[in-house]
C-alpha cells in the first residue's frame, strides 16, 4: 500500500490507463481462475468475489488517476453452514487483496474466541491487541465470530474484544482486513446485537450448501489427490451414500464427505490386510470397492465396522 | 542538549513513516521489536522500562506503530526507543536500537568535578532533569 501511495504521489496522475495491462500486471486473473478450477460449486460466492476483485481493480486505477484517495472498506462476513468452504475462500481472498495491493503482506491470521478473549479482568485487551498486531498488513479471519458475544452474560469479556476490534477496523482500515465467519442464523443474531459490526462490514457473502453432484465432485477430487479411485459400482454406492447422509443430522457438507472418505479408506485398508496372502497390484491398492462404501452405518446396517 | 544514542543518532528525528520503514526492515529480518521508555537520560542508564511485551511474530510495521502511538499517549514527555532483538542461534541479542520520541525540552548535563586525594580530579556527568523525582522530570504531572 505504501508503495502504491508513493507512486501516486511521485508521478503525476495518469490520464490513460490500459485496463488489460493493469489486469495482467497484478495477476489476479490467475487467482480467480484457480478459484474457479479448484473450488467446486459455490457459484454465488465466486461471482461475488469476481465483483469485489473488479471493484478493487477499478479502485486501484482510480487512485492512479488521482480520482480517489480514500481506502475502500474491505471487511467481510462469510456466512454459511459448516463445511461450505469459508476458510478456504478466506485464504484466496487474502491473496487477491495482496496482489491488488490492498493489504501489504497477505498473511491470514485465523483465530477463534479463545485467542481473542481473556480469562480474567485486564487479560482481554492485551490478548486481542497481540492478535491484531500479528494480523496487521494481512487478513484477520475470525471463525465462529458469534461466540465473541454472549448475550446471557453481561460481564463477558467478549464485549471488550469486540470494542477493540471495532475501533481498529475503523481507524486502521488500510492496515488490516477483518473477515468474520460463522453459521448464517447465529451470525444474523450476532450482527443484530452488535450493529457496529454490521455497518463496518462492506461485503456480506453467503455460502450456499453443496448440491449432491457437487459433493460427489468434491469427493472425487479428494480421492484423486490421495491417489485413490472408486470402482464403478462403488461410485454408484457413494452417490447413494451422499443422498442418505444429507438427510441425517449433523451433516456438514464437504467436511462430512472428507470424514466419510477417511473412514472408507480405513475400511479399505482393513479389507486389504484381511487377506495377507494375496499379491496386490497398484490398482488394487488404489481401488475403493463397493463393500468399503456400503459398510457405513448410513445405509442402516449397524454391523458396519467403523461407525457412520 | 539533544541526546543521541543508538542508530541514526546523527540524523534528525525520524518521521513516523521512516520509523515504520526501519521497523519493517527489522521484521523482515525476523527480529522482535520492543518499545522502551525512560526519563533518566544518562548515557549509562541501560535499564529502560518496557512498554508491553516484546512483539514476536509480527509481519507488518503497522502493529508496532500502533503500540508506539499508545506509548506516546502515556509517556509522550519521555524518551522512547525501539530495539530489535534477534533470537536466532549465535546472536540472541539486540541488533538495533534507535530513539523515536524525546521530551520537548532537554535541559542537558552538568559536569561535576570531585577533588580527590593527591590533586586528582574525578568527573561525573549529572542530568539536570534527573534532579527531580521520576515522572516529574520533563514537565510531567
Amino acid at each position: 500500500m505504501l508503495a502504491a501511495v508513493e507512486r501516486a504521489a511521485e508521478s503525476p496522475p495518469a490520464d490513460a490507463i490500459d485496463l488489460r495491462r493493469e489486469f495482467n500486471e497484478v495477476g489476479i486473473g490467475e487467482v480467480l481462475d484457480q478459484l474457479d478450477r479448484e473450488l467446486i460449486g459455490l457459484r454465488p460466492v465466486k461471482t461475488r468475489i469476481r465483483e469485489i476483485a473488479a471493484l478493487l481493480l477499478v479502485e486501484r486505477v482510480r487512485k492512479r488517476m488521482g480520482l480517489t484517495s480514500e481506502v475502500p472498506t474491505l471487511h467481510m462476513s462469510f456466512t454459511g453452514n459448516p463445511g461450505t468452504g469459508k476458510t478456504t475462500v478466506a485464504l484466496r481472498i487474502a491473496s487477491i487483496l495482496h496482489k491488488l495491493g490492498f493489504v501489504r503482506r497477505g498473511q491470514v491470521v485465523s483465530v477463534t474466541r479463545d485467542e481473542l478473549v481473556g480469562q480474567y479482568i485486564g487479560h482481554t485487551a492485551p490478548k486481542t491487541k497481540e492478535i491484531l498486531k500479528k494480523a496487521m498488513g494481512g487478513v484477520l479471519f475470525i471463525d465462529e465470530a458469534y461466540y465473541l458475544h454472549r448475550p446471557d452474560n453481561e460481564r463477558d469479556y467478549g464485549q471488550e474484544a469486540i470494542e477493540i476490534l471495532l475501533q481498529v477496523m475503523e481507524s486502521q482500515r488500510e492496515d488490516l482486513v477483518v473477515i468474520l465467519a460463522g453459521y448464517g442464523e447465529r451470525m444474523d443474531k450476532f450482527f443484530a446485537s452488535n450493529p457496529g459490526f454490521r455497518s463496518r462490514i462492506a461485503h456480506h457473502i453467503d455460502f450456499p450448501d453443496y448440491a449432491d453432484d457437487e459433493l460427489f465432485a468434491i469427493a472425487e477430487t479428494m480421492l484423486h489427490e490421495r491417489n485413490y479411485r472408486f470402482t464403478p459400482e462403488a461410485r454408484a454406492a457413494f452417490v447413494r451414500y451422499i443422498a442418505l447422509r444429507k438427510t441425517q443430522p449433523l451433516f456438514s457438507n464437504a467436511r462430512s464427505i472428507r470424514n466419510a472418505l477417511d473412514r472408507i479408506r480405513l475400511r479399505q485398508a482393513n479389507r486389504l490386510i484381511a487377506d495377507l496372502d494375496r499379491v496386490l497390484s497398484a490398482d488394487d491398492i488404489m481401488a475403493i470397492e463397493t463393500p468399503d462404501v456400503l459398510a457405513s452405518r448410513v445405509f442402516g446396517n449397524d454391523t458396519g465396522a467403523a461407525g457412520a | 542538549m539533544r541526546i543521541t544514542q543508538g542508530c541514526f543518532s546523527f540524523l534528525s528525528d525520524l518521521t513516523d513513516e521512516q520509523i515504520s520503514r526501519q521497523v519493517q526492515y527489522c521484521l523482515g529480518k525476523g527480529w522482535a521489536v520492543n518499545i522502551e521508555f525512560t526519563d533518566d537520560p544518562h548515557p549509562r542508564n541501560s535499564f529502560w522500562e518496557m512498554w508491553g511485551l516484546p512483539m514476536f511474530d509480527l509481519r507488518d510495521a503497522a502493529g508496532v506503530l500502533m503500540e508506539l502511538n499508545e506509548c506516546r499517549k502515556v509517556y509522550g514527555d519521555r524518551y522512547i526507543r525501539l530495539s530489535a532483538f534477534d533470537s536466532s542461534h549465535g546472536w540472541e541479542s539486540q541488533r538495533l536500537s534507535f530513539i523515536v520520541n524525546r521530551p520537548t525540552d532537554e535541559p542537558g548535563f552538568r559536569l561535576e568535578r570531585h577533588e580527590v586525594s593527591g590533586r586528582n580530579i574525578r568527573y561525573t556527568t549529572k542530568s539536570y532533569a534527573a534532579d527531580r523525582p521520576e515522572g516529574r522530570r520533563y514537565g510531567g504531572a
